[in-house]
């Protein structure tokens, strides 16, 4: 069954004069449970497809399911809150808050969605416990090296039971040893849990990881192959 | 939704982590709200000094003095001719419709002796009426009455200062005191009144029957004569009535034309000081409108560091924007920032306000009065400014896209 299903999406940035087509036809459809990677040289428009999945942009054209609702027309508050229930983000810089400690970045999607503070504590608790760093619960990020805020990111983005888990570079700012523990994780929460994991990078080696790799250019998929 | 809670822990954080700022930006608040509160204290007090002086010297008062007060020829001065009469007290009392009591008087400084105490105090030889004129209650003992005026009897009622500079702490009612030589019963003693508008002693008196007063102390060379009548009006809508009624009265009395120069003059003692505290209630709003200039430009401080902070934070509000805060959720979190930082600051404002009120009106020796409605004003003056100038801001920081939040560097 589809998560995701894009139906020609376009995606025009008015400029003042010449307007930028950074999509042009995307349509992709993911099932539940899939590890998919998106892959593409810079200017592909993968960024942009990637912030449509995930809600934080629209698309000028075509429509968008995800978990069959209707996303593409909703207003901002709306997705705000399919963003909340629906999908974790783990972005290349971390995006964790600097001055809030890991468990409070963790509390932090529990916290728009209106989770009682002492349940909100303990789910956090756990999802770090999960991701090993029940003992840096009270680091603040700069005090935690890069694998491991990248794994309160990932926490973070579990804490909702979210379906889909958007991953935009995330082994960007990582070394090798780091990118592979990160991506390991990522497998194993997808296989073990059935997360629907879309994941960006240009790093072939870290694509590998995933089961179908899609690549775009110039704003449209030029190929989508399976593994196995 | 986000609860209030939590988005003030967060506003806190916040303002805690950039304490340096939010302290500069608090200072804005402060001064404007100490400034507000100063001078309200300042205006205020000066206005109830005046009320309580109102207060003290009788409600609704008129004074009529014997004597021209307009120039022309040569004049004796006023009181000289004797052209007031007790007569002409009653016949106010009697005919005009806006009077409710007259007290005509005769006074004069007087030797009081008690024992081996003595003291000089001013004595007024009066009526009842007094009483009611002068809203004087009594502290203990009787008033004076009717049948001691009737029967010139050899009674007084004290005021305090008198009390405590003869009796100490004897209990002065029936106890016999010596005016002038001659013995009087103490009746009664008035509450205290303290200082009068001019720094005059009110309590430094006392009152005997008027005809008393005429054959025994204060013997004036025309009998029947009094040095004034003190006029109660039925309200303070019916001072003017009763001075236009008095006026009307005695010259026809005193036999002068309309156009005639009176030989009297009423005095509307009320009213002067009616003017004053209506210009003191003036110079009060004319302070606070300045000092509100300070806190606008306050809460143009906290403005400007608000939209600071939204731009520095933007990347915070796309990662808040993308675990899900809604437009809602982050404009709030802005406006509780923004009116954190204007109710500290005016917490403290008050505050700084209140003591250098009191400061200024101990250098100064003006009377201080912080009413609980100027703090009241004043905090929740420093919660609008919060939230009017917090608001631009919030508003910002809500209508950002969550996409271009999370890329800005």
């Amino acid at each position: 069954m589809a998560l995701i299903e894009t139906q020609d999406i376009h995606k025009i940035y008015a400029m003042d004069e010449n307007p930028v087509y950074a999509l042009n036809g995307v349509t992709l459809s993911i099932d539940k449970g899939e590890f998919v990677a998106i892959m593409g040289p810079s200017g592909s428009g993968k960024s942009t497809f990637m912030s449509i999945l995930g809600c934080l942009d629209k698309p000028t054209r075509g429509t968008y399911k995800l978990d069959g609702i209707e996303v593409d027309r909703m207003t901002r508050d709306e997705l705000a809150r399919v963003r909340n229930e629906k999908i974790g983000f783990v972005f290349q810089g971390y995006n964790l808050l600097s001055r809030a400690n890991a468990l409070e970045n963790v509390e932090l999607p529990m916290i728009y969605r209106g989770v009682p503070a002492s349940e909100r504590r303990k789910r956090a608790l756990e999802a770090l416990k999960i991701m090993g760093l029940a003992d840096r619960a009270h680091h603040l990020p700069s005090q935690l090296s890069g694998g491991q805020q990248q794994r309160v990111a990932i926490a973070r983005s579990l804490v909702n039971n979210a379906p889909l888990l958007m991953a935009d570079e995330p082994t960007g700012n990582l070394d090798t040893k780091t990118s592979i523990e990160i991506m390991e994780l990522l497998v194993r929460l997808n296989e073990e849990s059935g997360i629907t994991i879309v994941l960006v990078t240009h790093e072939s080696d870290i694509a590998a990881f995933s089961h179908r790799i899609v690549r775009f250019l110039d704003g449209r998929v030029v190929s989508d192959e399976r593994k196995g | 939704m986000i609860g209030i809670g939590e988005t003030v822990k967060i506003s806190l954080r916040a303002l805690r982590s950039n304490k340096m700022r939010s302290f500069l930006t608090m200072l804005g608040m402060i001064i404007g709200v100490g400034a507000v509160v100063a001078m309200l204290a300042i205006g205020q007090g000066a206005s109830r000094k005046i009320s309580e002086q109102i207060a003290s010297m009788g409600s609704n008062m008129l004074l009529v003095l014997p004597g021209a007060q307009t120039s022309g020829g040569l004049r004796m001065g006023m009181g000289t001719q004797m052209t007031l009469t007790y007569d002409d007290a009653l016949a106010i009392e009697r005919e005009c419709s806006a009077v409710s009591a007259v007290a005509p008087s005769v006074q004069g400084v007087v030797q009081l002796v008690y024992g081996n105490q003595n003291w000089s105090t001013v004595v007024y030889g009066t009526t009842p009426g007094i009483f009611e004129v002068r809203d004087l209650t009594m502290k203990s003992g009787r008033p004076l009455l009717d049948q001691d005026v009737r029967n010139s009897t050899k009674v007084c009622v004290l005021g305090q200062t008198v009390v405590d500079n003869l009796f100490g702490d004897t209990d002065p009612v029936g106890q016999i005191i010596r005016i002038k030589k001659v013995p009087f019963v103490v009746v009664g003693v008035v509450d205290e009144r303290g200082p009068n508008a001019f720094g005059h002693d009110q309590d430094d008196v006392a009152y005997i029957p008027l005809t008393t007063a005429q054959k025994k102390i204060l013997g004036t060379k025309f009998s029947g004569t009094v040095r004034s009548i003190g006029v109660k009006a039925k309200s303070a809508d019916l001072l003017d009535k009763a001075e236009e009624q008095i006026t009307e009265l005695l010259k026809q009395r005193h036999r002068i034309g309309p156009r005639g120069e009176a030989d009297f003059t009423v005095r509307n003692l009320t009213q002067l000081m009616q003017t004053a505290q209506e210009s003191s209630r003036v110079m009060t709003l004319l302070l606070g409108a300045i000092a509100s200039v300070s806190l606008l430009v306050g809460g143009i401080g906290i403005m400007n560091i608000m939209l600071v902070s939204v731009t520095e934070r933007t990347r915070e509000i796309g990662i808040r924007m993308a675990v899900g805060a809604r437009t809602w959720d982050i404009r709030f979190q802005f406006l509780m920032e923004a009116l954190t930082l204007a109710l500290i600051g005016g917490i403290i404002g008050i505050l700084v306000g209140w003591l250098t009120s009191i400061w200024i009106g101990r250098m100064a020796g003006w009377s201080i009065f912080v009413s609980p409605l100027a703090i009241v004003l004043a905090f929740s003056f420093s919660a609008l400014v919060g939230i009017f100038f917090g608001f631009y801001p919030a508003y910002k920081a809500s209508l950002m896209q969550p996409v271009d939040a999370l890329r800005y560097e």
